[in-house]
């Protein structure tokens, strides 16, 4: 059912500029619906994942959800119920626990990238040569004139 | 039936917006993201308008969208006719040298310029250990530019950790559009949520681009773009072909569900010229959960084997040899999953791969800790580019080091830059190559003005996530360069933008119009959903095509009763029905699907010979045929008629 939404914690990110989910699927699967309290009869609007036999299990709802409200319930039609992986995206590095259906449990931590979101810098190092215009049909990119390099063609 | 029609009667007409730019770029994956950071170079100091359409959000759109743990493609200290050697290996015996060559001697400058960004590329320390690529940051390992030394986990693969990888190379790609904006003036060119559908050609020249007309799915609107020059960069094609997987996990393809054949599909439309839509890719992976084998295969060094612990590349090496002669000891990817399919079909499955022996194997010589970092980084190659694997593991309480898992090959899917090479008939470099083979611009397909890369250049795999990004590059710069020469040429398209929103719209008039005839809307006899569309085209493909379910056969008795049924699919697919806008961009997206599944049985009909036995056969000819058939083959569409030509193109051999 690929990613589901988890009714008690979506607050359909109101306080917002935009609806995480709704923004990053790469496959424009997740919406927004009326949800009522059950409590209080209030209508609120709620994540949801619209077309669940389209969702690639990419996880980027689950890594971006602001209230970790969506989770990933493996295909049914082959993974037996249970397992479960959740990720924790922070700035530098990704936790991973990945919970076995009888219980155990794994975790693991990997670095996602050494330079800070926001950081990147193109013309840094090598980018900051300029293209010279005037070699335009000479093979290779601005990089490859700019230092000089030359390129090899089939000997 | 009736045709379908649309007043705006039952749906409401959405704003049209023209948006005049000079070079557009279709898509948003790692082709696009390199071609917006190469043309910012050049164009945007001559002030040349540079504009990117997304049909998601750039951070995670493409087939890198969820991470990947390895670069498939860094030379290192490889030259590049090795390169061109190993591609043609593969592909048995056929790929455009040219372009193989010209994208082998520049992709290294794409990898050090994403780890100049920030992207983490594990590296061997002086014992020859491997560190993440944070730990070898700190331990201040020169980066690969400087001589670092990469962990290779093949010939040609580099490992990195990178979840992030797509958004760091969209970050960069950002900032070459933003550069842009401030040199040219311009407010917007980057639209995200916005699905191009169709290209447009000038109205004087039917072989010149003009611009790409398509909707946004966050909006009731149409966007029309106007340019000069334009580049597809929209990926391969998945869920043509019915998937092993039934209900919900059909969107667990092996490549991203979201590449829905636009690229072949906008291009056969506009009359570009196609080539080796024939070949296709079928991975072996991982059963149902399609993780990377790579990793396990070339770094950790797992064996696969049979049930009977026969290696079924050796066994069926003989065998084999007697219709595909010397091809059999390239060991290419379609050959090893042939030999698989042998012992599958002879009932000696399952087949599986020892990756519990390979641990043990690897752990003998190592302390707790390298153990754990081993575990560590095994779990990694999943996690950080094929999660739903680690959660089929996890639901099946199977630890990878402790026991073996079944490999499984996948459904068809239609792709140019890994080991396939459907795609576009493109120009090659302007400095070496056959005369036959160049016409001008680098990238450029027949269209003038059109260029393409990554899965849209065919003849020529291999190229994985680094070589679309180069390959975007020298499209981006070669698609400056053209503009520069065609600047004083006027380029208008022919079509109405009135009547183009009403085409696109379609879809959504014909659901107002009929959907309130039956109590349930899925079930009416005025229309198909496009959900339903898509099951019926994968049908078609599967049973006459070579699907799993004839386990990839085909021939040319098949291929023509499976005809009859295509035409009729698309006669169709002017029935489909959208609710709103999430279900018009199926129904495109499945409009694109229908055109690229047929140009692949189109050209699986014209070869008479199985060129890539394990991706599909010809039971009608089922050996490789060097003498009539080592050659390209190549078509052309013809949209108002329906039909294709098709026609054989001559290979070059260039590097020996």
């Amino acid at each position: 059912m690929p990613s589901f939404v988890i009714t008690e914690k979506c607050d359909g990110c109101q306080g917002q500029d935009k609806t995480a989910c709704m923004y990053i699927c790469p496959h424009d699967l997740m919406a927004l619906k009326e949800v009522v309290d059950k409590e209080t009869n209030e209508v609120k609007m709620k994540g949801v994942n619209q077309e669940p036999v389209q969702c690639w299990e990419c996880y980027n709802c689950v890594k971006i959800c602001p209230q970790q409200a969506i989770s990933i319930r493996c295909y049914a039609d082959f993974a037996p119920l249970g397992g479960e992986v959740i990720p924790m995206l922070g700035s530098d590095s990704i936790m991973w626990t990945v919970k076995f259906r009888n219980g155990n449990l794994k975790r693991f931590k990997f670095p996602v990238r050494t330079v800070e979101a926001g950081n990147v810098d193109i013309r840094s190092g090598v980018g900051e040569a300029s293209a010279d215009i005037s070699r335009i049909k000479d093979p290779g990119f601005y990089t490859h004139h700019a230092n000089g390099s030359a390129l090899p063609t089939p000997s | 039936m009736e045709p379908k029609v649309n007043n705006w009667e039952f749906c409401e007409k959405p704003e049209i917006v023209i948006h005049e730019t000079d070079v557009l770029l279709i898509g948003g994956g790692m082709s696009c993201c390199g071609a917006a950071y190469e043309a910012d170079r050049w164009a945007s100091p001559e002030g040349i308008r540079v504009t990117m359409v997304d049909k998601a959000a750039t951070d995670r759109s493409g087939a890198v969208a969820m991470g990947l743990s390895a670069i498939n493609t860094y030379l290192g200290d490889n030259s590049p006719e090795d390169y061109v050697r190993y591609v043609r290996n593969d592909l048995m015996g056929i790929t455009r040298e040219d372009l193989t060559f010209d994208l082998g001697r520049v992709v290294d400058d794409s990898v050090h310029l994403f780890e100049d960004w920030g992207l983490p590329i594990w590296k061997k320390d002086e014992e020859g250990k491997s560190l993440d690529g944070a730990h070898a940051q700190r331990e201040e390992i020169p980066s690969l530019r400087d001589g670092g030394a990469p962990v290779r986990s093949g010939r040609w693969q580099i490992m990195i950790n990178g979840e992030s990888y797509k958004v760091i190379v969209a970050e960069a790609a950002k900032l070459a559009l933003e550069n842009n904006r401030k040199a040219t003036g311009v407010d917007q060119n980057h639209f995200e949520r916005v699905f191009i559908v169709k290209l447009l050609l000038d109205k004087d020249d039917p072989k010149k681009i003009a611009g790409a007309v398509g909707f946004s799915v966050r909006e009731h609107k149409i966007y029309v773009f106007k340019c000069k020059t334009a580049m597809l960069g929209t990926g391969g094609a998945v869920n043509v072909f019915k998937t092993r997987s039934t209900a919900e996990g059909q969107g667990r393809a092996w490549f991203p569900v979201w590449n829905s054949g636009s690229n072949y599909a906008m291009a056969a439309e506009s009359g570009a010229e196609m080539t080796m839509m024939e070949n296709r890719f079928v991975p072996a992976r991982f059963k149902d959960g399609y993780g990377p084998v790579g990793a396990w295969f070339l770094l950790f060094k797992a064996k696969a084997t049979n049930a009977l612990g026969e290696d079924y590349c050796a066994t069926n090496l003989e065998e084999s040899r007697k219709l595909y002669g010397k091809y059999v000891d390239s060991l290419g990817t379609c050959m090893r999953n042939h030999m698989m399919m042998i012992d599958m079909k002879a009932g000696k499955g399952p087949i599986k791969i020892h990756t519990d022996v390979a641990m043990q194997e690897l752990s003998k010589t190592m302390s707790k800790k390298e153990i754990k970092h081993l575990e560590s980084e095994a779990w990694e190659d999943f996690l950080d580019m094929t999660i739903a694997q680690a959660g089929v593991w996890a639901a099946n309480n199977m630890e990878p080091d402790k026991v073996p898992s079944e490999l499984m090959p996948s459904e068809p899917y239609l792709l140019g830059s890994h080991a396939g090479c459907a795609g576009l008939w493109t120009s090659g470099p302007e400095d070496f190559g056959p005369e036959e083979y160049s016409w001008g611009y680098n990238r450029m397909t027949t269209i003038n003005g059109l260029f393409t890369a990554g899965d849209g250049v065919g003849a020529s795999g291999h190229k994985f996530s680094s070589g679309s990004h180069a390959e975007g590059r020298i499209a981006g710069k070669s698609m400056t360069s053209y503009f520069l020469d065609t600047k004083g040429e006027d380029v208008a398209y022919a079509e109405d933008p009135e009547e183009l929103a009403k085409e696109i719209y379609m879809p959504m008039e014909t659901y107002g119009k009929y959907s309130d005839y039956t109590t349930d809307p899925n079930i009416n006899p005025n229309y198909i959903r496009p959900a339903m569309m898509q099951q019926r085209l994968q049908k078609v493909m599967d049973e006459y095509v070579g699907g799993v379910g004839t386990w990839y056969m085909t021939s040319k008795t098949m291929l023509e009763e499976g005809f009859n049924y295509l035409v009729m699919v698309k006669e169709d697919s002017h029935h489909m029905a959208a609710e709103n806008l999430h279900e018009l961009l199926r129904a495109w997206e499945n409009f694109h699907r229908i055109l690229a599944g047929e140009a692949h049985a189109r050209h699986i009909h014209f070869r008479e010979e199985t060129r890539y036995p394990g991706y599909y056969y010809r039971g009608d000819f089922l050996a490789i045929d060097d003498e009539n058939w080592k050659c390209f083959v190549n078509s052309t569409y013809d949209k108002v008629t329906g039909e294709w030509n098709v026609f054989k193109r001559e290979y070059h051999q260039l590097v020996p």
